[in-house]
């Protein structure tokens, strides 16, 4: 639907503690910067904690088509890069079971 | 009200005409209170001196690091790890990216970043000044120094500047993978044949030295601590970095029945500290000086990559003119 009746629209960014990242939580309509970012004052942090907001003019974000989502798709077993992909402790526990180790120190243990 | 992005280039929105004893009061009371500090934000000239010093010095050791790993990705001895390895490496140089946007914050563009480190007279952990001599050598490195480093950066994750705590949260969730893909290394060198053990048992020989180094030398050599610690920009002393990482470690390289090349290592039941033989200190300065065996090795590699990579950039900068299409 076609529509210049309408200002642009900014994305908010909300922020609810300070050193947290900034979380993107919905947008709204405004002339100007100044007016989005009281506009999203309003509309976001009416009671949600918030420490600071961003906005940015929805036409400066570039997004990937969703039909591009495949490239996102792991083709093969990725466990290799994940810490769950490495059972090191029972490996331990199995190889100490068989006296395949032999601890150095008595007090050696989890 | 005052608009701004924060992020292209950071102007203090709370500089206010106070005098910097009285700015100084406030920001010291923000770091005590828990809170972070922002780009945006009034900070002393030392902090922000000592953090660009710290955050760079950490991303180029992202970078450097990467390299004797990567030595070995042609010789890994099967597929998965050479995948692991792989995915280690390229993890290590997006955190040098990560670290870098940091310091870039704090107002040191890329491009001086970087030259400081081709032109050799930025620094990097010393530990990465050693040879990688055996594939044992990439597991110790992947167990214990990704061990030392996670030690240090669930620390500094506590730390009181913003952009380096959210960088780290990031960097700590990736690095649990090193260190486990590290310790399977190990673990699969330790329960096999007698040469796969003294395999092992070599690399941690030449290893353990440089890792107890890791820490950086002893408290009494240190002269700003206090004030780095009450700022949050350190949040333990290396000596206390250093007990720790004996406490959680120590105990598991015993179990997979190594012992470690220091005779005087023990945990003293009275203090419950650990003695230890500390690493030989002067070395230790000369190797940061460029005198070890691989640094003038690591930057003719990185000077290499650079110079290969020219034609990236300039195909970038071209890129640069043309326009992205927004959606709608
Ligand atoms: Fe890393
Ligand atoms: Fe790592």
């Amino acid at each position: 639907m076609d529509s210049d009746t309408q200002w642009v629209t900014w994305e908010v960014l909300h922020q609810e503690k300070r050193g947290d990242p900034h979380v993107h939580v919905g947008s709204v309509h405004a002339p100007n910067a100044e007016m989005a970012l009281i506009l999203a004052k309003e509309q976001f942090a009416r009671r949600q904690k918030c420490v600071n907001l961003w906005v940015v003019p929805t036409v400066a974000i570039v997004s990937m088509p969703y039909d591009d989502a495949d490239i996102f798709e792991a083709g093969t077993d990725k466990s290799y890069r994940e810490a769950w992909g490495y059972k090191v402790r029972e490996r331990v526990r199995a190889a100490r079971e068989l006296d395949r180790l032999d601890p150095k120190e008595d007090d050696a243990g989890e | 009200m005052t608009l701004m992005n924060p992020l292209v280039r950071p102007v203090i929105t709370d500089d206010d005409g106070r005098s910097e004893d009285e700015k100084l009061v406030t920001f010291e009371a923000r770091v005590a209170a828990g809170e972070k500090i922002e780009p945006t934000d009034w900070m002393p000239d030392r902090y922000r001196q000592q953090l660009i010093r710290m955050v760079q010095n950490h991303g180029n050791s992202e970078i450097v690091g990467a390299l004797p790993e990567r030595e070995w990705i042609p010789h890994a001895p099967t597929f998965k790890r050479k995948l692991a390895l792989t995915a280690k490496v390229q993890d290590e140089v997006g955190h040098a990216q990560l670290l870098y946007r940091v310091v870039e914050t704090l107002g040191k563009p890329r491009e001086v970043i970087i030259e400081e480190l081709l032109n050799g007279t930025a620094k990097y952990s010393n530990v990465f000044n050693y040879p990688p001599e055996t594939w044992a050598d990439v597991g110790i490195i992947a167990w214990l120094i990704d061990a030392a480093a996670i030690i240090r950066q669930m620390l500094l994750r506590e730390g009181s500047y913003g952009p380096y705590s959210r960088a780290l949260k990031r960097i700590c969730y990736e690095e649990s993978f090193h260190l486990k893909h590290g310790h399977d290394i190990c673990v699969t060198l330790a329960t096999g044949t007698q040469f796969q053990r003294d395999m092992l048992q070599d690399a941690l020989n030449r290893w353990w030295n440089p890792i107890v180094g890791f820490f950086g030398p002893p408290d009494r050599a240190s002269v700003h601590t206090d004030e780095l610690m009450r700022w949050r920009v350190k949040l333990k002393t290396n000596d206390a970095i250093r007990q720790q990482f004996f406490d959680q470690y120590v105990p598991r390289i015993w179990e997979l029945g190594l012992s470690i090349p220091d005779p005087e290592l023990r945990k003293d039941d009275e203090s419950g500290r650990w003695l230890y033989t500390e690493p030989d200190w002067e070395e230790f300065k000369r190797v940061i000086k460029g005198h070890g065996p691989c640094n003038a090795e690591r930057i003719a590699v990185r000077r290499l990559a650079h110079e290969e990579g020219e034609w990236v950039r300039r195909a970038l900068a071209a890129a640069a003119n043309d326009q992205a299409v927004p959606v709608q």
